[in-house]
């Protein structure tokens, strides 16, 4: 490895990454990016269509990996699928993977879940690495200091056609967390409370960097759901510099490197931090002193609030369009100005998705269900299918079902309700998921995000409320 | 449908005014829609906005005639979900360009793609083309893209900002794949180069293609 040159200008962690992979520059300032990992799902099949329209091949099938999970089945997995139009994309998925000559992991794999929790958990996502996926949530990635962001299917057809996509270099922003938040308040609460600050386009044509103590002290898990969110502030990328507790997780993975290539690939992903000095186009700083935990009361990301607030009256918010929009959103959502959230009751939880369902997430849920029962119907669909076994391992899954709830498979599931998994209209669901758009789990659907303790908490007592912890 | 873009070049038609913040790919095509093909003789154009409520007329395609071929909306249009079902949604309804104060970074990304003109301008301009449109429905906006101008009667014509790489791709009606093919020699010398450096860049092949 060449020394750093000590004359060279500090550069952000996003700079570093995004610049090792640009293979050209036009006058205009393009840039021709090479991307080194593709994941892709059901949903791609318009890109294949793309490709097949030209009679083009792929142009490295070595780094592409296919993975069902938009519309996998949650229940009965394995038999035949009811919805003809489901089946057949899952189909499809197959098909392309064969004519093009991909890795394929479809709903019989031991490996199957979803892109961005089985992603990282083969090792198929590095540090440094640029990640791409048709879909917004790729984000997530970011959180091994990769440059990881959602394409759509013109895009991913470029990509499997050339292997690069290009791209105009978005600014870095970075953002800092300070003060202790209450306990029970996690990663979930404290991009939530992120997004309530800056808006659902505050991160927009930005790059995130999280940083400092409150990051590096997180997990894995919570460093994923934080970059999984970056987009729902409208940034395409969220990233987190690599430290020891990424080495320690990435290593060991089917994936990853071993021995001594190992050893070469953590001297240069040690390397992979911001400098002291680097210039951001902005410092965002987020206060989450005291903070309780955050649950959504509208349509957008950005509607949310402690749990122990009240929904806001949109006569006093600052501008004409949060105005128009909070009205709207309380209208669909049938909630009253100045109502308290603690206490309103939830017709239904979902503990899954991208965002949180991974082993950790579903420990914090199983803490809440143990020697309790839900109260409302509550489906549980694990990460991955390896997180599943995991969880089973453990008995968490007893935990569950012992509490009423529904132990399901591994998949997008209730977050986007692609697969039949719908919230009836006018409903309101408690999700730990990441959007809670007008109709996103189903026409007419009312979703609230929040934590998988959160939700765990809706299940067993029927409303919102605060975890016992927080409430001391 | 499965007509390429067509070329973008001056567009002087009606314009629909959808004042409403934050309507996300959800909203613009439901999630259900998506394993739909996108051959039928109408493409994605029923899907579009097919959940939102109270919509004005021209928001959506009606009794066999087309969307409004211009829709002025409020900030953060297209954020959420990267599907570009929701930009065939719109093509296919007829409509060329849609003018915010600003747009979801993926649906403006892929709008470029598909021959749909995303026009930012500052929350009054937005205002001032909205109130014109809505004091004359049947007035027409005329939409200069090489020029980069917008202008509307009774509006002193605005100019807007698009980078020249959307530009070049709206103006030829076309996306980049055959552009980009033409530099592979280039793209596998870096990738070489770069997997040499870090070999980790390559997974492994046999444990991509199977499970332990």
């Amino acid at each position: 490895m060449p020394p750093e040159d000590a004359t060279a200008p500090p550069r952000t962690l996003f700079e570093k990454v995004w610049e090792r992979h640009v293979v050209a520059r036009d006058a205009a300032g393009n840039e021709l990016l090479f991307i080194d990992r593709h994941l892709a799902h059901e949903g791609s099949f318009h890109a294949f269509a793309k490709l097949a329209e030209r009679d083009l091949p792929v142009a490295r099938p070595d780094l592409t990996l296919l993975i069902a999970d938009h519309y996998a089945p949650t229940r009965g997995r394995g038999a035949p699928i009811a919805d003809p139009e489901v089946a057949r994309v899952i189909d499809q998925l197959g098909e392309n993977a064969a004519r093009f000559g991909l890795s394929l992991i479809g709903l019989s794999d031991p490996r199957q879940g979803i892109v961005h929790v089985v992603g990282p958990e083969l090792g198929f996502t590095l540090p440094g690495l640029t990640v791409v996926c048709g879909d917004s949530h790729t984000s997530t990635h970011g959180a091994f200091g990769a440059v990881a962001f959602g394409i759509g299917a013109s895009e991913v057809a470029h990509v499997l056609a050339t292997q690069t996509l290009w791209q105009r270099r978005p600014l870095a922003k970075r953002v800092r967390f300070s003060g202790r938040p209450d306990a029970g308040v996690g990663a979930k609460d404290l991009v939530l409370a992120m997004i309530a600050q800056i808006g659902a386009d505050g991160g927009t044509g930005a790059a995130l960097e999280y940083a400092g103590p409150t990051v590096e002290a997180l997990s894995m898990a919570g460093r994923m759901t934080l970059c999984n969110l970056a987009i729902e502030c409208g940034a395409r990328f969220g990233l987190i510099a690599p430290d020891r507790t990424t080495f320690d997780w990435v290593a060991g993975r089917p994936l990853a490197p071993e021995g001594a290539m190992l050893e070469r690939a953590l001297a240069d992903w040690r390397a992979l931090a911001s400098d002291p000095g680097a210039a951001f186009a902005e410092e965002i700083a987020v206060s989450v002193e005291g903070l309780a935990p955050m649950v959504t009361w509208g349509t957008s990301p950005e509607q949310a609030a402690p749990v122990t607030g009240r929904v806001p009256d949109p006569a006093e918010l600052p501008t004409a369009a949060k105005r128009d929009a909070a009205a709207q959103a309380l209208a669909y959502m049938d909630l009253a100005p100045g109502q308290p959230l603690e206490g309103l009751a939830m017709d239904r939880v979902f503990i899954g998705s991208c965002t949180n369902a991974r082993l950790e997430d579903l420990r914090e849920a199983a803490e809440v269900f143990r020697g309790r029962t839900a109260q409302v119907p509550t489906l549980i669909s694990p990460g991955s299918s390896a997180v599943k076994r995991a969880a089973e391992a453990e008995g968490l899954d007893r935990v569950f079902r012992t509490a009423g709830v529904e132990w399901a498979e591994s998949g997008c599931s209730m977050c986007v309700g692609m697969n039949g998994d719908l919230v009836p209209p006018g409903a309101r669901c408690a999700s730990t998921a990441n959007r809670n758009f007008p109709g996103r789990q189903g026409p007419g659907s009312r979703t609230h995000l929040m934590s998988p303790r959160m939700a765990a908490l809706a299940a067993v007592t029927g409303a919102l409320g605060r975890p016992e912890e927080s409430a001391r | 449908m499965t007509v390429g873009p067509q070329p973008f070049a001056a567009l002087e038609a009606p314009a629909c005014v959808l004042d409403r913040a934050n309507l996300d790919t959800d909203q613009i095509v439901p999630a259900r829609f998506l394993r739909k093909p996108r051959s039928a003789p109408d493409g994605y154009a029923p899907f579009l906005f097919r959940d939102l409520e109270g919509l004005p007329p021209g928001a959506r395609p009606a009794e066999g005639a087309p969307a409004a071929r211009i829709l002025l909306t409020g900030p953060n249009f297209g954020c959420g979900s990267s599907r570009e079902g929701a930009v065939y949604a719109l093509v296919d309804a007829g409509v060329r360009a849609v003018v915010a104060e600003s747009f979801g970074d993926i649906f403006r990304a892929n709008a470029a793609r598909n021959g749909l003109l995303c026009v930012r301008l500052s929350a009054a301009q937005v205002a001032a083309l909205m109130r014109s449109v809505t004091a004359s429905p049947q007035a027409r906006l005329r939409i200069d893209l090489p020029e980069q101008t917008v202008a509307a009667p009774g509006v002193a014509p605005m100019r807007f900002e698009i980078e020249s790489f959307s530009k070049q791709l709206l103006v030829a009606g076309q996306d980049e794949i055959g552009f980009t093919l033409a530099r592979a020699a280039e793209i596998a010398a870096f990738a070489a180069q770069a997997e040499a450096e870090r070999p980790w860049l390559v997974p492994p092949p046999e444990r991509l293609r199977t499970a332990p």
